[in-house]
């Protein structure tokens, strides 16, 4: 081969049947030997069409959509749904309802956590960490279980509130488990935290500058993992994250083991948020419902009282209906901002109604986080940016 | 053989804990003010609803004007949240176009709004944010609406080779096409949709909700927001 012969780039496949892709990622990658030139994702592989199929159903049968976007932490997703539904029919809603909701949304975000840094460490290798993490996502998920009747497909979150009232003894368990996990955590840190591996394998790759984090509408821990302090349940508060005390873990490098760190540090302080919910729980009777327009009558009046007996069928077939307007909720999701943007129309299915999911916008910077990096650490920077594909394709 | 000491040259950075200021809702009304004086020509109409600050816009004015929202020292709009659509199929200009933007820094939000007809292309914004590209890829996708100036506007969400726009009110729920594994030919084939029973579409609205408006009518002003 003579010296000025032509080099040409090479293109593969990354995907969509590759164990790091998290789900169906397709990557068209162009390799320049074993650097990234270029990367492009193709997504829509999981593509269902919820949002067509929204404006065809109830607010309320629409509810259950939600859990199928993130799967990993379904009922942070139904919050921002319910929280779009309350905050045009002006529904305010109970604080017992309240304090549940923010539980089972930090037992998420553990559990999203959780499944995010243990498969990182398996992308780079490690395969011990998934299987200590998998032990403690299954604890939590038979917590929701208890709760709502279903691991995955909760459903739980309900406009006005939550869908049952959490027995005692459930509540006690998820005590009992805030004390043991933070041994598990420090376990699961021990194995990655200083792992030589673990970080020349993090360290230093997919390095998210601030002006590329805005540049790039990240959110959540991509823009945390960068130094900026922001987080929706300090910066706009919602239910009653603004009586809680808690601290915004930030990164400072921007790479994907600030990122990993943070990640870790969240579950720590989503562990305290858990113990004084539960607190706070005790302390608070009452309904989990507003009843009213948009949730049913209690079992027992509906007995007793032919209105609510009317009421009760009218809200699951007919459905409530939703004054007219538009509004865009969002949530600090696990994995960043989720939002939604309703439109409504009056009746009682949504005219329109948009999903904005974090990872949508994490995945579009694959090109520009993956430039100039080895193909090996196309798995690291997937695994970091934490995508899942049931919200990226909806 | 040596190895590096990788906890003296990735020493675990020091993580700041932050407790950040709560400091919403903003002023909204003053805000919109700011907005409408030095933006009059671009924009039609500023209004807060739902605690929400909205802004109908001239669609041709748009970069324009979100470059004013972000560059501006009391918008500081630096993240683009969101660009999706409606379709209106009723109205003169079908689509309404919609954008939502966040500042960090100021700790607000705004959506801008603008309509467009059928017909009429919209220009993009990748070249003041490039989180713009896929959102406008996937509104073109999902509404056909063209963006003028777009580097790379292929579809991104729908099959390959894809025909029709799927969020549009005059596209059927079902679609047109099905997807299945041919085991005589031992491979997906595509087919018209063919369903097995009839689409049902179930209208569960009470055929008397119109009474709901007649006694509001009657006792207007008295009570009785949710009337229906």
């Amino acid at each position: 081969m003579t010296a000025d012969s032509q080099v040409r780039n090479f293109n593969i496949n990354f995907g969509p049947q590759h164990p790091a892709a998290h789900g169906v990622l397709r990557l068209v990658l162009e390799l320049d030997g074993e650097v990234v030139t270029r990367c492009d994702p193709h997504i829509g592989l999981l593509h269902r069409g919820t949002e067509k199929l929204m404006e065809s159903r109830t607010y309320l049968q629409n509810l259950p959509y939600f859990d199928r976007l993130d799967y990993v932490a379904p009922m942070n997703q139904e919050h921002a749904w319910c929280l779009a539904i309350e905050k045009l029919t002006g529904t305010e809603i109970p604080k017992r309802a309240s304090l549940i909701r923010v539980l089972y949304s930090e037992i998420g975000r553990i559990l999203n956590h959780l499944l995010n840094v243990t498969t990182q460490a398996m992308d780079v290798g490690a395969l011990t960490p998934p299987l200590w993490g998998f032990e403690e996502r299954e604890k939590l998920m038979v917590f929701y279980e208890r709760a709502c009747g279903a691991r995955l497909h909760s459903a739980y979150f309900r406009p006005g509130g939550v869908h049952r009232d959490l027995p005692p003894e459930l509540i006690a368990d998820i005590y009992q488990w805030s004390e043991e996990f933070p041994q598990k955590l420090n376990d699961i840190d021990e194995l990655l935290t200083e792992n030589r591996i673990f970080k020349q394998r993090n360290v230093d790759i997919a390095i998210v500058s601030q002006a590329e984090a805005l540049d790039w509408g990240f959110s959540g821990v991509m823009v945390r993992g960068s130094g900026m302090a922001w987080d929706l349940r300090r910066s706009q508060p919602y239910e009653c994250y603004d009586e809680l005390d808690f601290l915004v873990p930030i990164g400072k490098n921007g790479d994907c083991y600030d990122r990993y760190l943070c990640r870790m540090k969240e579950m720590e302080e989503s562990i305290k948020i858990i113990r004084q919910v539960i607190e706070k729980l005790e302390g608070t009777g009452g309904d989990v419902l507003a009843r009213g327009k948009i949730s049913p009558p209690t079992r027992s009046e509906m007995k007793q009282s032919m209105e609510a007996l009317i009421h009760h069928f009218k809200l699951y077939t007919e459905g409530f209906h939703v004054p007219e307007g538009e509004v865009y909720t969002a949530v600090e999701a696990p994995k960043g901002e989720f939002g939604v943007y309703l439109v409504s129309d009056g009746s009682n299915r949504p005219y329109r109604a948009k999903i904005r999911a974090p990872g949508f916008l994490h995945l579009q910077a694959m090109d520009q986080l993956c430039k100039g990096h080895l193909l090996a650490d196309v798995s690291a920077v997937i695994g970091s940016l934490d995508v899942v594909f049931g919200e990226i394709d909806r | 053989m040596e190895f590096c000491n990788c906890s003296e040259k990735f020493a675990v950075p020091e993580r700041l804990f932050v407790k950040i200021l709560t400091m919403y809702p903003k002023n909204l009304t003053h805000l919109g003010e700011i907005v409408r004086k030095e933006q009059h020509d671009s924009i039609e109409l500023v209004e807060i609803k739902h605690q929400e600050l909205v802004i109908t816009g001239l669609a041709t004015k748009v970069p324009v004007l979100v470059d004013f929202l972000k560059k501006n020292s009391d918008c500081q709009f630096t993240t683009l949240v969101d660009i999706t659509a409606v379709d209106y199929p009723r109205r003169e200009k079908r689509f309404d176009v919609v954008y939502h933007l966040l500042s960090m820094n100021l700790n607000q939000r705004i959506r801008v709004k603008v309509s467009l007809a059928e017909e009429e292309m919209m220009p993009t914004l990748v070249g003041l944010f490039p989180s713009a590209n896929w959102f406008e890829r996937e509104v073109f996708d999902m509404y056909g609406i063209p963006f003028a100036g777009h580097p790379d506007l292929r579809r991104i969400l729908t099959d390959y080779g894809f025909k029709g726009h799927p969020l549009r009110k005059d596209f059927p729920l079902t679609g047109f096409n099905e997807v299945r594994y041919d085991e005589v030919q031992k491979k997906v084939v595509y087919e018209p949709v063919e369903l097995v029973q009839e689409f049902r579409d179930f209208d569960f609205e009470s055929p008397w909700e119109g009474m709901g408006e007649v006694i509001q009518k009657s006792t207007a002003g008295s009570s009785g927001e949710e009337g229906k």
